[in-house]
């Protein structure tokens, strides 16, 4: 009769969460290795235009970055819409371009201070008579190697 | 005394909640950045004495504050500039036995454009109003212009395209002497089409500069 016997109730047994550590590392690791540690917050928008012809940054100790776009919906009451250049932590004018790059310099040890790039992370929509202004203001401070970050894609999208 | 020798499992059940707060906490401080993007080298600051350049070896592209572009003096669309910029710069105007005659240009030798690759100017000219945006399309396709161009000779020369010589040689993993070949040849591909892009502040300074 044993044999027969009904199953107790009509319990499903628990699903095993044994394996959730796991996972949960998985995900843990992934998201450790493909992203890196935000150094500043942006106080600009920074949608970034595409280009199909480009190259890598390689070593990210010898890059200095400067953003630029209109301030973030939060700021645009206080500093309105025009676009704006942020350095570190902070809004900044053009002429604090110069001694900023002269200070980030100064801090990276003394072997490549001489071969340093500047990313200019601009957004798409801010105009060029900034971007000419900052530029000059390298060439003062002899900051000659730029790169103009962009993402991957079909450059004619920046049209829009 | 009855001892029990088996060591308590240690409970883990927690693991996962410990596991959870490492993520979030990754999660809120970090960011996937793009590290990639055009690679430009700034003229220095000291104003070099003004070259003789004769007109017809300048390609002269301007963007006005409505985003439309002027390639010498006609309005262009963006699609046609990269391939108006490698007739211009492959097309070898100066004549056989002249000394910069090019022997592997393919253009159609007009009088009109550049003499060869190594004298042909791009000029490139932004109104302050223009979008950045248009701006990195037109650096972009100008980029394309010459990458092609290269692309063409090193594929002719050496059977690679010139990007993957450049891709190759940036690898870390690639050894030293490899390298070093490398390098001569992409060298010599540049001195074929070196990337002349001058970005003058103004109109008439650039006039100034080339007249």
């Amino acid at each position: 009769m044993s044999k027969f016997a009904k199953k107790k109730d009509g319990d499903l047994p628990a699903v095993s969460t044994a394996s959730l550590p796991d996972i949960v590392f998985m995900l843990l690791f992934f998201f450790m290795t493909v992203t890196t540690m935000k150094d500043s917050s942006l106080l600009v928008e920074n949608t970034l235009p595409n280009a199909t012809e480009i190259k890598k940054l390689e070593k990210k100790d010898r890059v200095i970055y400067i953003y630029v776009g209109k301030p973030t919906r939060e700021y645009q009451k206080v500093f309105g819409t025009e676009p704006k250049i942020q350095l570190n932590d902070k809004y900044a004018s053009v002429d604090e371009v110069g001694s900023y790059i002269l200070a980030e310099r100064a801090k990276k040890p003394q072997e490549i201070q001489n071969v340093l790039t500047t990313a200019l992370k601009v957004d798409k929509d801010a105009n060029m008579g900034l971007i000419a202004d900052i530029k000059q203001q390298l060439r003062e401070v002899n900051a000659l190697k730029v790169n103009y970050t962009t993402y991957e894609g079909n450059a004619f999208n920046n049209l829009q | 005394m009855a001892r029990n020798n088996e060591i308590p499992e240690v409970n883990a059940g927690s693991m996962a909640d410990i596991a959870f707060l490492l993520l979030i906490f990754f999660l809120v401080t970090t960011t996937i950045e793009t590290d990639v993007g055009l690679d430009r080298k700034l003229p220095p600051k000291d104003p070099t004495p003004p070259i003789k350049v004769q007109e017809k070896n300048i390609f002269r592209v301007s963007l006005n504050k409505k985003n439309e572009l002027l390639v010498e003096n006609e309005i262009m669309s963006l699609e046609n500039l990269k391939s108006a910029t490698i007739d211009f710069l492959d097309n070898g105007g100066a004549p056989k036995g002249d000394g910069n005659y090019c022997d592997y240009c393919q253009g159609d030798r007009s009088l009109y454009a550049s003499d060869s690759p190594g004298r042909a100017i791009v000029s490139l000219n932004s109104d302050r109003e223009a979008t950045y945006g248009v701006y990195i399309l037109v650096q972009n396709e100008l980029t394309a212009a010459y990458n092609e161009l290269r692309s063409r000779e090193a594929e002719r020369l050496f059977n690679l395209g010139y990007e993957e010589m450049e891709e190759i040689y940036f690898d870390p993993q690639t050894d030293l002497k490899a390298k070093s070949e490398l390098k001569a040849k992409i060298n010599q591909i540049r001195t074929m089409y070196p990337m002349q892009l001058s970005e003058a502040e103004t109109n008439m300074n650039l006039i100034a500069e080339f007249q």
